[in-house]
């Protein structure tokens, strides 16, 4: 069984004025110009490369970082690309108040923890927070206290990520 | 009872769909691209060990993304998917066909309630025939050329009534960006649609294609555009088959119900950063411009190049701007010679592409922008940095058209007489 329990290195995308940052479309998170890159381990150092403010950010992850998103993240289209570039930078899980729907196909098919948090940037948490996430019940936790409660993973996103993968998953079910 | 994505999904499955539900659906139809089509592969050569594929003959590449391939990259990753075809005997439409989903129509391989997905985020443009068409990531696509289905949580549905009647240079187009005004960036977001109403019924194949196309731009997963006789003939010419056409049920169960009212319809435009930020073209107009594109999956139709040669006939591209035209696939481009209309574009001074393909939304395959430049733009996304460092406004082709004329955002009310 993989772990439902995550701890990790909190990031909030904020748009350069630091508000919640809304529509973060697959051009910014991974351009359209890297999209002959077919090796994950060429993907991280792409990552919100057209992003404004956070065009640095593959240096500054480490393994391990969640990363939290506001409204409609992953919109536009439908390269894997934007979600291996995080997976190649070690992110653990996205936490998101809503996702594009190709988007979040693409993160549960990958076998990476998506958490569907309405609000969460009001909860007052910050970039640098140390958190625990439990994906049964959607509980996000800051110093053992409950910070906010996010929806918990389907049965479908759960089944996917416990097999490894939609391909390992795919093997479970003949 | 049943919306119509209800109605295919229960077609193509043997789970109960009711929205919420995850259901296994069956696909009629797959594909990937030039761009996904190589890691796609990768995926089945590492997970599998041969028998790659459910159904060649309902597996496709279609190249439209680098076309001819311009980068030595590009050529090594089409030549990887054109051996794996060949190893497998799947179909390819290779880079002379144009974009992907126009051929499926084209060619008669989807109809009114098939099922098919492919990497290419504009997928549900099939949505303008009443198939289900959706656009996958290259995990799900891999899969879905192994085992020829993919789960799906059965979506909600939204009923989007479009009434009352316009006038050109009003155009498909401009209904769109009036529907994407009122839906917003995230209003159709995880769900699908179904489209009502007296200007949805007169829309052409060509009008449909444009509406389709901006679903993915309001959030939404497929907008149905049920089929009137004008289309129902086109699927049965293409596919040598009769069709019923699908529609939603009378007591279809909606989540939401949005009503349009689109009478007397101006020209629209969307100005950065967002292609739902639509305002009116004479809230703008006098904008000065440096480029001009027409061209991809929402305006390449030869509908889309008509409206353009009806502006530009006896006119000239004001010096300085560049206008470039990029027909969707071979059959249209092939009309746009036969018809004359390329005769018209090389008088006005308007840079024709020899190749169709999905143009300026793929890294420029007919040009960037550069900083601080302005283009107006017939594609379907004004995101920053997509189609360059410049600043890019989408608008119609016959409002592109007219105002590479003018050398100013302006309407073709003010270039024909």
């Amino acid at each position: 069984m993989r772990p439902t329990k995550l701890k990790g290195r909190m990031w909030l995308i904020t748009d350069p004025e630091g508000n919640r940052f809304d529509d973060i479309d697959t051009d910014m998170i991974f351009h359209n110009k890297w999209l002959y890159i077919t090796d994950i381990n060429e993907m991280g150092e792409y990552a919100f490369g057209n992003t404004p403010g956070w065009e640095d950010f593959p240096g500054k992850a480490k393994e391990g970082d969640i990363l939290v998103v506001g409204r409609n993240f992953g919109a536009g289209s439908s390269r894997q690309q934007a979600v291996d570039c995080f997976r190649a930078l070690g992110i653990q899980a996205i936490i998101g108040e809503s996702f594009g729907a190709i988007y979040k196909r693409n993160v549960i098919n990958s076998g990476m923890p998506l958490i569907e948090a309405p609000d969460i940037f009001e909860s007052g948490m910050k970039s640098g927070d140390l958190v625990e996430i439990d994906l049964e019940n959607g509980e996000v936790k800051k110093d053992g206290e409950v910070v906010f409660r996010a929806r918990p993973m389907s049965k479908v996103q759960m089944d996917i990520y416990q097999a490894g993968d939609l391909f390992e998953y795919g093997k479970m079910l003949k | 009872m049943s919306t119509i994505v209800e109605k295919i999904f229960a077609e193509h499955s043997k789970d109960r769909v009711e929205p919420g539900e995850i259901v296994w659906i069956d696909l009629d139809v797959r594909t990937a691209r030039d761009f996904g089509g190589p890691n796609v592969v990768k995926h089945l050569m590492e997970h599998y060990e041969g028998d790659y594929l459910e159904d060649p003959e309902k597996t496709y590449f279609t190249f439209d993304l680098s076309v001819p391939a311009k980068t030595i990259k590009y050529a090594i990753n089409q030549q990887v998917c054109r051996r794996f075809a060949k190893e497998t005997g799947m179909g390819i439409f290779d880079v002379d066909a144009g974009i992907g989903t126009h051929v499926l129509l084209e060619k008669g391989i989807v109809r009114p309630g098939s099922t098919a997905v492919g990497t290419d985020s504009h997928y549900n443009i099939l949505g303008a025939i009443g198939a289900f068409g959706q656009g996958m990531g290259d995990k799900d696509i891999a899969f879905a050329f192994k085992t020829g289905k993919t789960w799906f949580e059965v979506p909600e549905s939204m009923k989007i009534t479009v009434e009352g009647k316009y006038d050109w240079p009003a155009s498909a187009r401009d209904l769109t960006f009036a529907v994407m005004k009122e839906i917003g960036s995230s209003g159709m977001l995880g769900k699908a649609a179904d489209y009502y109403g007296d200007a949805i019924d007169n829309l052409s194949l060509d009008g449909r294609i444009t509406l389709a196309s901006q679903t993915t731009e309001m959030g939404g997963i497929i907008a149905f555009i049920p089929p009137n006789k004008e289309v129902l003939s086109f699927v049965e010419e293409r596919t040598g088959q009769p069709q019923k056409g699908i529609y939603p049920d009378k007591d279809a169960t909606y989540s939401e119900e949005v009503h349009i009212d689109v009478e007397g319809l101006e020209p629209l435009v969307a100005a950065p950063p967002k292609p739902t930020n639509v305002k009116p073209v004479s809230e703008l107009e006098g904008m000065e411009i440096d480029s001009v594109f027409i061209g991809s999956c929402t305006n390449g139709r030869y509908e889309d190049m008509l409206a353009a040669a009806r502006v530009l006939k006896g006119n000239k591209v004001k010096e300085g701007v560049n206008l470039r035209i990029t027909p969707s696939t071979k059959e249209v481009w092939a009309r746009v010679i036969k018809e004359g209309l390329i005769d018209i574009f090389l008088k006005a001074g308007a840079v024709v592409l020899t190749n169709p393909g999905c143009g300026g939304c793929a890294e420029g395959m007919p040009g960037l922008v550069g900083k601080d430049e302005v283009e107006l733009s017939t594609t379907n996304r004004n995101y920053p940095g997509k189609q360059g460092p410049g600043k890019i406004y989408l608008v119609s082709p016959a409002t592109a058209a007219a105002s590479a004329v003018k050398g100013y955002l302006t309407s073709a009310k003010e270039v024909m007489q």
